[in-house]
């Protein structure tokens, strides 16, 4: 009994450190499995309260650019709500017939990576403004990634830039679908993969999202191609995609709410359980 | 004597945590690479100070970046290992003189500093690197990030060593 006191009397310091590697150790593989409540997150109070702090005092030298990108979206959506008033045959009264399955909210972002291998944002909105885990984020120009965690004011976003994350995506003009990753090369480009050889694959073709997800709604633009390459024997092409945003500049996003997500996915459990 | 440094330590503490987080992260140079001079603290903590609460503080302060970072426990980990193995890295480069409380890092040769610096940040970087990135695919990336950041991260906290001692 005796020896075993000294024991750990001697070597405590071993024995301490031991202890928090493997606690540290615990807290990344935690981080690396994607749907997990994690405790180590930048949504909190201390860290939300210091990023909204300094982007309050940095968001100004930015604010020429953030208002071009909301202008030329402003552009783009009233384009596309002249041509549909001018196609629509009856016009729709009342509101509560827009009965669109996806609410959008907007936030800002207060802190963002993109230089290391897995990248989060921090959004200055949280579970008091009705936003939750697995929803999806877009900014003006595209997409950007998936809520993983939420407090009370903030959430943390899994960007597209994350070795983590993969997106159901497909080419706009054939409808081939494949999964968005990313290699950790260039915060500009992500990698569409799986996508089956027999897809019609032009450098320039814009891709979007697949729609296959309760994220993210059909059709939300991610990028163009801007390399291909089909390895020998292989059925499925990789190819380079160049996204629309720049995942380095980000102020203004949107957080989509699928109001039919809980049902779509009750009923594809269901659908599991009874297999 | 020992309110003072215990102000001394927190007031650093802190204030390297903020240099961390809002200037340092935002850096990237060629993309990707930034220094990580919040673990002046570790190195410049006093050396005759308790073993166990240093490695106790040290992953305090890996976790604090981690919680800014999002990066789990990596930042923690690798923090730790580097407190652990502080006394066998000072004696590897000041020799056993450290011991006997009469070394100030500040006061040190270039060399025994630069060694000092330089191994222990390359070690801290190696590890968190290889936590981060977690692959073997990509031990070049591993290795080239703890390089580049390495070198960056050197030169910064041998300067924040001379600032911190010119105060006394």
């Amino acid at each position: 009994m005796q020896q075993i006191i000294y024991f750990f009397i001697r070597n405590k310091n071993f024995l301490l450190f031991l202890f928090l590697f493997v606690i540290s150790l615990f807290f990344t593989i935690q981080s690396h499995t994607y749907h997990s409540g994690k405790f180590v997150t930048s949504a909190n109070f201390l860290t939300g309260g210091i990023y909204s702090f300094e982007s309050s005092i940095s968001e100004y030298f930015g604010l020429e650019k953030q208002n071009l990108k909301l202008v030329e979206e402003n552009k783009r959506l009233r384009t596309q709500l002249s041509l549909l008033s001018e196609n629509a045959t009856a016009k729709v009264e009342d509101s509560s017939f827009l009965n669109s399955r996806f609410r959008f909210r907007t936030a800002k972002v207060i802190n963002n990576t993109y230089s290391k291998s897995k990248n989060y944002l921090t959004i200055n909105r949280g579970k008091r403004d009705s936003i939750s885990i697995d929803m999806g984020v877009i900014s003006p120009k595209g997409i950007i990634g998936i809520v993983n965690a939420t407090s009370g004011n903030y959430a943390t976003v899994l960007s597209i830039l994350n070795t983590e994350s993969q997106i159901n995506a497909r080419l706009k003009k054939s409808n081939h679908f494949g999964s968005l990753v990313w290699n950790t090369e260039d915060p500009n480009v992500a990698q569409l993969i799986d996508i089956p050889r027999l897809a019609p694959v032009v450098i320039g073709d814009t891709v979007v999202t697949g729609g296959r997800s309760t994220i993210f709604p059909e059709g939300v633009l991610i990028g163009t191609i801007k390399d291909y390459n089909l390895e020998e024997g292989s059925n499925y092409y990789d190819l380079d995609i160049e996204l629309f945003n720049d995942m380095t500049n980000l102020r203004h996003v949107y957080v989509i709410e699928n109001l039919d997500a809980d049902e779509i996915l009750e009923l594809e459990n269901a659908v599991d359980d009874v297999e | 004597m020992l309110n003072n440094d215990f102000f001394i330590n927190t007031v650093r503490f802190i204030a390297l945590v903020l240099l961390q987080i809002l200037l340092l992260n935002n850096i990237n140079f060629m993309g990707y690479i930034n220094p990580y001079a919040y673990i002046t603290f570790i190195l410049v903590f006093p050396l005759n100070a308790n073993k166990s609460l240093l490695i106790f503080l040290a992953f305090l302060l890996g976790l604090t970046i981690d919680m800014f970072m999002d990066s789990g426990g990596v930042h923690a980990a690798a923090c730790s290992f580097i407190a652990y193995i502080r006394p066998w890295i000072l004696k590897f480069s000041f020799g056993v003189s450290y011991e006997h409380n009469t070394i100030r890092i500040g006061k040190t040769s270039m060399a025994q500093r630069f060694s000092y610096v330089g191994i222990m940040v390359l070690l801290h970087h190696f590890i968190l690197f290889s936590l981060e990135i977690f692959s073997l695919q990509h031990i070049l990336l591993i290795v080239k990030s703890t390089l580049f950041s390495g070198i960056f991260t050197i030169l910064l906290v041998l300067g924040l060593i001379i600032l911190f001692s010119r105060k006394k």
